[in-house]
């Protein structure tokens, strides 16, 4: 293994005025891809340049193997970086560019050029190494960014977005390509997305951040199944905010009893939080909802039904799509399975329902 | 050279009846060729003219003249004054430009670059007469210090190269501010992040990406001050040795009869070294800038 395990411990870090880490707690094994979603803003970049080094915090301390590194200095850390876009050195050939950080050791000409091209060969871009950045499209220039960021074999990867400058079909080759030397590295990697789907699809663990703190952390499959706040539920992936009434620990939602997991509020006016795909539809005739709209995304249909005041949205499967046309009155019912619920006021502390991608 | 492309040949082989059509493109720069041949070529013709003629006949004798004695004397001052002032000029703005883009107070960077643009255009006898009131013989600084009892004395090679840097250092801080902040924090943090202090960062990549732009200031500077004239005629008159200052000498009759074209010559020798530093400074430029090709 020649991951270095990560401790970041109650990282604090003020910037005049804003909290951009209010005591954030989080160990990353070894050898682990861990996503950090959240929010802009939420402090995300802050966390990843405390660990490069490029950023002090007020209070709390980053360990590597156990070791206190809070107040070494960037150059001496042994944590590869890549950022968001156009940092590879203009004035460099692009093997300079990756061989740079032996150039700084003074490693042989000789030996530097052929560990160069050792790395480009593993990004896959074995002949380009005369030609210079402004050169290369978007996402080769990511790749040699990588490829920079490994020469020196560090034991830490910290990524900032690197994907987020490229067009949709590139970044999800070169996200599958990074999660594939990552894997063979067995690097332990910090990778830092706004982008749920690309959090959810590459990491081992994704931690969920807000306003500086850590909200939850688990793998992907936990944190949208069971997320432990309604912000974490709000935030990755779709939910839907139906009012209900809650007794104990169980809610009545559209007429039905469902258990309530997580933290209860203090009223009995609560919102339930309740994903798309766990929304039944079934045509009805003599029912009040209707079907607004219908997107088709394949193997499933996106619905957005009227139900009174509300609109809900209702994952249903693709070959459904027939009998749920727009104008169809349906029944709707909510799949039994203990559900999260919230206070009716805390609408603010997550996105809305209309989510961005729906119709 | 003698492989022709099947490209080439292909028109050919068609019966040749189709050539590529004219472009009438060209006639957009006309304006600005006509414009070239007046301010350019006239004056050039005349400069040519004059040089290689001496009473009436064509003769080398005032290229001669002009390479010879004081006036060679003056020619190396001016090379020598102007050198100096671009490189000190370009070293020092450069410094004040870095210090200007690093620093926190946004006033203080707001308040150097307009200062910069006022000063760099500050010349001519203005200038020279704001120095001869402050630093002069009887200038208030030199007055309220005792300088003169020092052995201060402004109106030398030494002083000269003050004055000349007093605009000098401007011109370049408005050459190299844009540069400057061009230079992406990512880099610097890069360079870090593999493990390079401040100096390799600069050595390796700072100092190559903003080379263009500091050979272009030196450049700039060199041929400010090499071309300069009033400034050092209010000055300094003829007790430094300038080629322009000789010059306006020649030209205002101050020569043997029959000599008079002798400032053409000069003219002349100012174009020649400007065109030495152009060549020297072109292929320095290509190399430091081929990255950006
Ligand atoms: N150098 C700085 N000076 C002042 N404020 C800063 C600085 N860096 C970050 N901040 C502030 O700290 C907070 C957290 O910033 P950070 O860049 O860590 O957020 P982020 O989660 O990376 O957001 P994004 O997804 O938009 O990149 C923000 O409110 C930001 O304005
Ligand atoms: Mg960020």
């Amino acid at each position: 293994m020649n991951g270095a395990k990560v401790e970041l411990r109650g990282l604090r870090r003020n910037f005049s005025g804003t909290t951009a880490l209010d005591g954030l707690d989080l160990t990353i094994e070894p050898g682990e891809l861990i996503a950090l979603l959240g929010p802009s803003g939420c402090g995300k970049t802050t966390a990843l340049r405390c660990v490069a080094g490029f950023e002090q915090p007020d209070e709390g301390a980053v360990l590597i193997d156990g070791a206190d590194i809070t107040r070494v200095p960037a150059n001496r850390r042994d944590a590869g970086m890549v950022f968001q876009s156009y940092s590879l050195f203009p004035n460099l050939s692009i093997r300079d560019n990756v061989a740079f950080g032996l150039r700084v050791r003074k490693v042989a000409a000789a030996k530097r050029h052929a560990r160069a091209q050792e790395l480009l060969e593993l990004i896959g871009l074995p002949q380009i190494g005369e030609r210079y950045p402004h050169q290369l499209s978007g996402g080769q220039q990511q790749r040699v960014a990588l490829a920079r960021a490994l020469a020196l074999e560090p034991r830490v990867l910290l990524l900032d977005e690197p994907l987020s400058a490229l067009d949709a079909k590139v970044r999800v080759t070169l996200r599958e390509e990074i999660r594939r030397l990552q894997l063979s590295l067995g690097i332990t990697t910090i990778f830092v997305t706004h982008d749920q789907e690309e959090a959810l699809s590459m990491a081992d663990r994704v931690a969920v951040l807000r306003a500086g703190r850590l909200e939850q952390v688990a793998d992907p499959a936990t944190l949208y199944d069971r997320p432990t706040t309604a912000f974490v539920a709000e935030f990755v992936g779709t939910m839907n905010r139906i009012p209900g009434k809650l007794s104990g620990r169980t809610v009545t939602v559209l007429g039905q009893d469902l258990p309530v997991e997580g933290d209860v509020p203090a009223t009995s006016d609560v919102e339930v939080l309740v994903r798309p795909e766990t929304v039944i539809v079934t045509p009805d005739p003599s029912s009040e909802a209707m079907i607004l709209v219908s997107s088709f995304r394949g193997s499933t249909s996106r619905l957005r039904v009227q139900l009174g005041d509300l609109e809900m949205l209702a994952d249903v499967p693709g070959h459904d799509t027939v009998r749920l046309a727009p104008g169809t009155r349906v029944r709707v019912e909510l799949v039994e399975r203990p559900v999260l619920v919230s206070a009716s006021s805390d609408v603010a502390a997550a996105v809305p329902v209309s989510e961005h991608d729906v119709v | 050279m003698t492989v022709q492309s099947p490209v080439h040949t292909a028109p050919a082989a068609a019966g040749g009846g189709s050539r590529p059509k004219k472009s009438k493109s060209w006639l957009a720069t006309v304006p600005l060729l006509a414009f070239v041949v007046l301010v350019f070529g006239v004056p050039l013709v005349i400069i040519l003219g004059g040089t290689f003629t001496r009473e009436g006949t064509l003769s080398a004798a005032n290229v001669t003249d002009s390479l010879q004695g004081a006036y060679l004397t003056a020619l190396l001052g001016s090379v020598k004054l102007s050198a100096l002032v671009a490189v000190v000029g370009a070293l020092l703005g450069t410094f004040l430009a870095q210090a200007v883009v690093t620093s926190r107070f946004r006033l203080l960077r707001e308040a150097v670059l307009t200062a910069s643009g006022v000063l760099s255009n500050f010349g001519g006898i203005p200038l020279a007469f704001a120095w001869i009131a402050t630093l002069g013989n009887s200038g208030v600084v030199t007055s309220a210090l005792g300088l003169d009892s020092a052995g201060w004395s402004l109106y030398n090679f030494w002083g000269l190269t003050l004055v000349y840097l007093y605009f000098s250092i401007p011109l370049m801080v408005v050459v190299v501010v844009p540069a400057l902040d061009g230079l992406r924090p990512q880099w610097r943090e890069a360079a870090q992040n593999n493990g390079a202090n401040t100096w390799q960062y600069w050595r390796h990549v700072g100092i190559p990406v903003l080379t263009p732009t500091l050979l272009g200031g030196v450049v700039l500077l060199f041929g400010g001050a090499f071309a300069a004239y009033a400034t050092a005629a209010a000055m300094v008159g003829g007790t430094v040795p300038l080629v322009t200052l000789q010059i306006a000498n020649a030209l205002s009759g101050n020569v043997l009869i029959g000599h008079e074209n002798v400032a053409l010559a000069l003219s002349l020798d100012m174009i020649v070294v400007a065109g030495l530093v152009m060549a020297v400074y072109l292929p320095l430029q290509r190399r430091s800038a081929r990255w950006l090709r």
